[in-house]
């Protein structure tokens, strides 16, 4: 028999903490160069901001230190470079935008939304030991991802902005339920298919050579699917729907590895966003504003017309290759430059190298949770490291395609990135989910039988964890 | 379930891939035609955003920025602003440029081709950019005189120095002051441009070049009189001048102005017949000379050819096919030939210059911000409209019509004035314009000057070209000869 020398999995804390001054330097300093370039000073708060922003980013490696010692060590330093440059954006957008009447203070905001995202993303990783916890909540989350979907339908409790149904009001804060409701509903496809993958792959009739699933295997999904499709009629929020659509599509794919259900499921999409896009007018105005952005009748319309984004793409387009620098671009020329724009923002005065480096980092970050994904050893682990990580990379896809005319714009915030604090605490708490399961993902099986209060409940053999590094290998290839 | 989370990477890779395929197709292939979308907002940001150079007449700027502290970052002043309006025009967030504003865009912004060197320059030693600065060949006080020469009277002068083309003065009356335009607010400025295009009198029409063009009256006779003597007549040959001519094939006639005699009825020598403006001799002589040896003389004087320089002058013309009573009528300078002052006054510079019409130029040199000659223009001949023994003949004829002709008002003592007058109809019952072209002093020329006032400006009904343009005319002549 051969021996095979163990191979010795760095927890990679140490790597993580050198990207984190990168990832700080990062945002700091861009917030540090707003200020000069603008006012020619830096930033009155930049000590007490750059201090905070090394008190949050550290606080939470700590935290992993000591709760998820093997957790991925590249995921955390994305999320702070990511919601620093966010942040130094924001500061940015609110100097072109205050006048000494009437400050705009966004970035503080947003500020304090990053302190308690963070620490939310803490609390997560301290509170939740092991993420197959979640797993008994699976029907429970599917309830809450429903009453987060409905919430801003209730009288008096949501508010209708900009024509979209997706806003909740609880003591003088706005919220968007929908950005928890992804999550929500992650945990409930990834509870539910685990269960039901086997009767849904295999029991029920086969139609045309299509071999489709038994009706009440797939009730709960489709409560769901009509769940989204309500946010679309009701709440005229395309960017949400299209979301969970493809949360939906993409997690039932990993369950079921059929792919004739998602040329199904897509056909589905387009010939109800077709429908769509007969039958309500806002949906066909965003597919005029696509089609013929630049028309003149077009870009006049109001509202509805395509002015936001063909500013938007003339401040790319001035940003060119190199950007105008921070500070030095107009990016409050474009409305909701801050949040649903801000990666036009972004475009202008970082310019397309900038753009693409910001892109490569989401990249990061969604393939290290699809690493995550295929490395950890349980089936619900595997569907909702993957289906979060998706929801992310997709949602990056609908915005950004968005602004630059790839799909048609719908309305979703850049996760990271945008002012919004409902976004901002989601997207972190999604990371705590990702560094919960990339722990249990990366950390060695343990040779010695022991206690350990962070290892997972059963011992994995050796092939299984020759396969994951395989898995690892073959996601760096 | 490895096998779908890797094709699910690979699926995202492709989403990530098609985002950058798309952010590169905006930012980098189709952002100059972005850049360009007269739409795009930024575009007149960064246009106005930006050091503009000086326009300079006489070593002082008239037109020059100053940083501001609002969007547009500077603030374009004209300093003397009415008296240069005409020539630097206006550069406003609303209404465009105007003038060499306009014309002169790219060297005064600094994008021209010729200041790439410049450009390199400053991205090296990390320089404000700054645009050139644009020296005209407008002299202060030239314009100054004629400008006050002028007064308030509707009309135009251009003073041109014969020997090099150099326009030394240009002044189109009434004028505007292009600061109101040059403000940032919209509104206001909205206003005070609806107030300028509302003025019946057009203060925004650069009539010395590019106005609704004139009828030459009998200035024009100086193009009859070119083509008698290329064609082999001289000064002296006897031209039929009856006291009415009846034009052929109809039943209109042509007399001459107030009814007058010239020559008793009988015959007038040709240089008679200019010095005293005889209409019924220049009329024959355009039938006998025919349309197509006029216009053929007339464009050889430049009419009917596009000019810049480089503001756009609008072409003079002779109509294209008169029958014989409009080619009478069109040989003193009436029915359809039109004429800038420009134009007229060219074409006195081509005889005080021997024949040889230099081209006009507004724009003497550019410099660089680091006052580098970047461009400089060399005078060129642009034409030979005659031939030194016609415009030497010509000359004396027109020194006659100064000294004891219609012209008289021109007279400088001790300095020898050749011009012609003109007295154009319009319609019977609106005043005429009074012309006057004329070159000094006529033995060696240092300036020729073309004057128009409107429907005979301060006097009426009783103006003519010799009593209303031409102490407009000596006034410019003294002022380039006080130099």
């Amino acid at each position: 028999m051969v021996t095979v020398a163990p191979h010795q999995v760095r927890p990679g804390r140490g790597v993580e903490l050198g990207l984190l001054v990168v990832a700080l330097a990062l945002g700091v300093g861009a917030y540090a160069l707003v200020g000069l370039n603008v006012t020619g000073v830096l930033p009155a708060n930049i000590a007490r901001y750059g201090a905070g922003m090394a008190v949050l980013a550290v606080v939470m490696h700590l935290v992993l230190r000591v709760r998820a010692p093997y957790a991925d060590p590249v995921i955390l330093p994305a999320a702070v470079a990511l919601n620093g440059i966010g942040l130094a954006m924001i500061y940015r957008i609110d100097l072109a935008e205050s006048t000494a009447a009437d400050p705009s203070t966004f970035a503080n905001r947003q500020l304090a939304w990053t302190g308690i995202g963070v620490l939310l993303a803490c609390v997560v990783l301290v509170v939740l030991r092991d993420h197959r916890t979640l797993r008994r909540y699976t029907y429970t989350a599917m309830v809450a991802g429903l009453a987060l979907i409905l919430l801003p339908l209730v009288p008096g409790l949501g508010t209708t902005i900009n024509g979209a149904r997706i806003w909740v009001h609880l003591g003088g804060m706005s919220l968007q339920p929908a950005e928890f409701a992804k999550i929500a509903l992650a945990v409930f496809f990834a509870g539910y298919l685990v269960t039901h993958r086997d009767t849904l792959a295999l029991a029920g009739p086969t139609v045309l050579g299509l071999h489709l699933p038994r009706l009440r295997d797939l009730g709960p999904i489709l409560v769901v699917w009509a769940g989204s499709l309500a946010v679309l009629v009701f709440e005229r929020d395309l960017g949400t729907s299209l979301l969970f659509f493809g949360l939906f599509v993409a997690m039932l794919y990993l369950a079921t590895e059929r792919t004739g259900w998602i040329l199904i499921g897509l056909g589905l999409f387009l010939g109800g966003a077709l429908v769509a896009a007969r039958t309500f007018s806002h949906v066909a105005a965003r597919f005029e504003g696509w089609l013929h952005a630049f028309d003149d009748d077009v870009i006049n319309q109001s509202p509805g017309g395509s002015f936001q984004l063909v500013s938007a793409l003339y401040g790319m387009a001035s940003g060119g290759l190199f950007g105008t620098g921070w500070g030095q671009g107009r990016p409050d020329l474009v409305p909701y430059a801050e949040s649903d724009f801000i990666i036009a923002s972004l475009g202008e005065e970082l310019g397309l190298t900038g753009l693409l480096a910001l892109l490569l980092v989401y990249l990061v970050l969604a393939e290290r949770g699809m690493r995550t994904a295929i490395g950890v050893r349980d089936g619900f682990g595997k569907l909702l490291a993957g289906g979060v990580s998706f929801v992310v990379a997709f949602q990056c896809f609908v915005v950004v395609g968005g602004v630059t005319r790839v799909i048609p714009l719908t309305g979703l915030t850049m996760p990271f990135l945008a002012y919004g604090g409902s976004s901002l605490l989601a997207n972190w708490v999604i990371v705590a989910l990702l560094l919960r399961i990339s722990d249990s993902a990366r950390r060695p099986a343990p040779e010695v039988q022991g206690y350990d209060p962070g290892a997972p409940a059963s011992t994995a053999a050796d092939g299984q964890a020759t396969e994951v590094l395989t898995g690892l290998r073959e996601a760096r290839g | 379930m490895n096998t779908p989370l890797r094709r699910i990477a690979v699926v995202v890779v492709v989403m990530f891939l098609a985002l950058m395929g798309a952010a590169t197709w905006v930012q980098y292939v189709q952002a100059a035609q972005l850049n360009a979308d007269p739409r795009n907002v930024r575009t007149l940001y960064r246009e106005y955003d930006n050091f503009r150079g000086p326009i300079v007449v006489g070593g002082e700027p008239v037109a020059s920025s100053t940083p501001v502290d609002d969007p547009f970052g500077f603030q374009r002043a004209y300093t003397n602003g009415p008296l240069y309006a005409h020539a630097t025009g206006y550069y406003s967030i609303v209404y465009g440029r105007t003038g060499l504003e306009r014309a002169s865009n790219d060297l005064l912004t600094g994008t021209a081709d010729s200041l790439f060197l410049s450009r390199i320059q400053d991205l090296v030693t990390g320089r404000q950019p700054q645009g050139s600065s644009v020296e005209l060949t407008l002299d202060p006080a030239v314009q100054a005189a004629a400008a006050e020469a002028l007064g308030d009277q509707r009309g135009a002068v251009v003073a041109l120095d014969p020997t090099t083309g150099a326009v030394l003065a240009m002044v189109s009356s009434p004028s505007f002051d292009p600061n109101v335009l040059a403000g940032h607010d919209t509104s206001t400025v909205n206003d005070l441009y609806r107030t300028l295009t509302d003025d019946p009198g057009e203060p925004l029409v650069n009539r010395a070049i590019a106005g609704d063009t004139y009828p030459p009256g009998s200035t024009f006779k100086l193009v009859d009189a070119a083509a008698a003597l290329e064609s082999g007549l001289t000064p002296e040959s006897p031209l039929a001048a009856p006291d009415v001519l009846p034009l052929p094939a109809s039943s209109a006639t042509i007399g001459n102005f107030g009814g007058a005699s010239c020559g008793g009825g009988g015959t007038v020598s040709l240089a008679e017949a200019l010095r005293i403006s005889c209409n019924t001799a220049f009329a024959q002589l355009g039938l006998d000379l025919g349309d197509d040896a006029l216009r053929e003389q007339a464009e050889r004087f430049g009419f009917g050819a596009p000019l810049s320089i480089p503001l756009r002058v609008t072409p003079s013309r002779f109509p294209e096919d008169p029958d014989q009573p409009q080619t009478a009528l069109a040989a003193i300078g009436q029915q359809d030939v039109r004429a800038t002052p420009l134009q007229m006054a060219m074409v006195s510079a081509a005889i005080a210059n021997g024949g040889e019409q230099m081209a006009p130029f507004l724009v003497r040199t550019v410099r660089s911000p680091d006052l580098e000659v970047v461009e400089e223009t060399s005078p060129s001949v642009l034409r030979t409209p005659v031939s030194p023994a016609t415009a030497a003949a010509l000359r004396d004829m027109m020194v006659g019509v100064v000294e004891t002709g219609t012209g008289t008002a021109a007279r400088i003592p001790g300095v020898l004035v050749a011009g012609k007058t003109g007295t154009a109809q319009t319609t019977d019952d609106v005043a005429p314009h009074a012309w006057f072209t004329a070159f000094a002093p006529a033995d060696a020329p240092r300036v020729a000057v073309a004057v128009i006032v409107e429907n005979g400006g301060n006097v009426g009904n009783e103006a003519t070209g010799g009593r209303v343009a031409a102490p407009v005319a000596r006034a410019v002549i003294e002022a380039v000869l006080a130099r």
